[in-house]
Formats: C-alpha cells, structure tokens, sequence
C-alpha cells in the first residue's frame, strides 16, 4: 500500500494512448467531454435546447468510462501512490506562495481550493465554479477537450484538432499570466 | 462494459500517478516551468500517432469488423479556436480538464464538485447559446 513514487511521462503518455487505441479498437471513441452533454441530457436539458435531445442510452459506456475514472483516482491516491507533495519547479512554487498558496511545493493540491476549509471560503468556491463553466462552456463550443482534440485529434492528423489546442495554449496562457495574478490573492 | 470500466479505471490511475490531476502542475505547464505536462501529452498524441498509422497501414478494424471510429471534425476554425480558448481559461483556473475534474472527485477532492457542476452549467449554457455563436 501507498508504495509508488509518481510514475514519469514516459509511462502515462504512452498508458492514455493505450487507452485511446483499446477503446477504438472496442469500437468507441477516446473523448470524456461529451459525457458533459449526455449528462445534462440525463437530467432533462433536452427540454431547454436540441443540443441535448440525443440518444443518451447509446453514450451510457461513455459514463461507465467515467465511473472507470473515478474508481481509478481513489485507487491511485488511497493505494497506491505514496503520500507526498508534487514536487514542482521551484519557481511556480515561489509564485504561487506569494499570491498566497502557502502549501505550494509541499502539498499535492492547494488546500485552499480542494482542501475542506474551500467550503467555508466564497471566494474560493466561486473560483471553480466560474473555472468549471469555462470548461464546460469551452469543450462543448470546441467539440472537444484534451482527449478528444489534444490526443485523439492530433494523433490522427486532424487539422481542427489543432486549431483547437492552440486555442488551449492561448486561453491557458492569458488567465495564467494575467488574470491569476489578480484572483488568487483574493481567495 | 466491464472492459470499459477497467480502461477507466487504467486511465485514472494514469492520471492520478502522473500527477495529471494535481493543479499545480497545470500552473506549472502554463508558465513553461516544466516539461511534465508537455511529455505526457505529447507522449500520449505520438504513441497514438503511431498506432493511427498502423491501424492505416494494416486496415486494423474493431473487433466487429467495423472501421475504427476515428473523429473526423468538421471544417471550419470559429468553433475550434473561440471554444478552445474558453477552455483553456478554464483549465487554468480550476488545474483540470474534464477526465481530470472526475479524478479529482475519486482521489477525494470533494470541492472539485462545485467545479464539476461549473461544468454542467457551462455545457448546458452552450446548448442555450449555441444557435447564436460562431461555428
């Protein structure tokens, strides 16, 4: 139990495209994004908009994925992986404790946003909601998110794939460099 | 089914091993302060180069015969670079892209729920909105 040190890229990159091949070698598709479709679908948006009026039923394996994933992360953090910080680069944890994530580089999530205390912090819990619209927003207007586009898309030359990675980059490397710096410090 | 769930299961303890999941790595990625990030990703994308090539080359098919299901997106750029850059805002913001934001909540992360349900409400304000954005 708790025996592994974090695995390297060399072994998670090659694992997802493992994952990626398996599943259409299955016959379905590498993307969890949709599931973010089929589950407001699930709980009745096809009353508010087409979009979500599909056959929900022929994307249910696409849930199981899902669960899959969930049971996948309990494993890793309560069996697996030893307890420890990320370490990361000096500098980012520099950063970050001065906009004032104390546990940076000693912890494997900032406390301030995942750990308990966010509950009872308004700032905080505004922070991923208005991070988690922008996600959901985002991957539906793109079609797609990093598994879709940034590695089923690319890996099978797909040219939009790449317009929407872009996108990516671009969008991660404004609020990084520009908004963070001022939202952070708020939390 | 079951197999399905195991490749689930394979992916979050990928993600969760590779410390995917952890926010700090995503803020690291943005400032270029390491090659992690990089490595997995386009780790993930050449190895599944390599298999899309073969699977031409060999005219691999499912295991029912059928051709694979490769995404063939449609034409055009408005969707792809306007909904990629919403994205990526979020991504900054909350350190998780959709599989990671469901890892999150397994590896016991309970506030990454209200990021979770940030994310339904994206995707259902998108299917309010759609008709009136660019494609």
């Amino acid at each position: 139990m708790h025996t592994f040190d974090p695995w390297p890229w060399q072994v998670v990159g090659p694992l997802i495209a493992g994952v990626m091949s398996s599943l259409l070698l299955i016959g379905k598709r590498f993307g969890l994004s949709s599931n973010l479709r089929t589950m407001c679908s699930i709980a009745g948006a096809n009353r508010f908009s087409d979009y979500f009026k599909m056959d929900w039923k022929s994307q249910s394996w696409n849930l199981v994925f899902v669960l899959g994933t969930i049971a996948g992360g309990a494993v890793a953090r309560f069996a697996l992986l030893k307890p420890g910080p990320v370490i990361i680069n000096p500098k980012t944890a520099l950063r970050l404790r001065a906009w004032g994530i104390d546990d940076a580089g000693t912890s494997f999530a900032p406390d301030i946003l995942f750990g308990p205390e966010a509950w009872s912090n308004p700032a905080a819990l505004a922070f991923l909601l208005i991070g988690g619209v922008l996600v959901g927003f985002g991957t539906r207007w793109a079609n797609g998110c990093t598994s879709g586009h940034a590695i089923s898309g690319l890996s099978a030359f797909q040219w939009p794939s790449l317009i929407a990675v872009a996108g990516f980059l671009l969008g991660g490397l404004i609020v990084a460099h520009l908004i963070l710096p001022l939202l952070i410090p708020l939390l | 089914m079951l197999r399905i769930f195991l490749l689930g299961l394979v992916f979050g303890i990928a993600l969760t091993m590779g410390e995917i999941i952890s926010w700090f790595r995503i803020q690291e990625m943005f400032y270029f302060e390491s090659f992690h990030m990089f490595g997995v990703i386009g780790g993930a994308m050449a190895v599944g180069m390599l298999f899309n090539l073969a699977a031409r080359r060999f005219k691999w098919g499912t295991e029912s015969g059928a051709p694979l299901d490769i995404h063939q997106y449609t034409t055009g750029w408005k969707r792809y670079i306007y909904g990629g850059t919403v994205f990526g805002m979020g991504w900054a913001v909350t350190g998780a892209c959709p599989g990671p934001l469901f890892i999150t909540l397994g590896a016991g992360y309970w506030p990454i729920l209200v990021a979770i349900f940030g994310a339904l409400l994206g995707t259902f304000l998108y299917g309010l909105l759609m008709k009136h954005l660019p494609h």
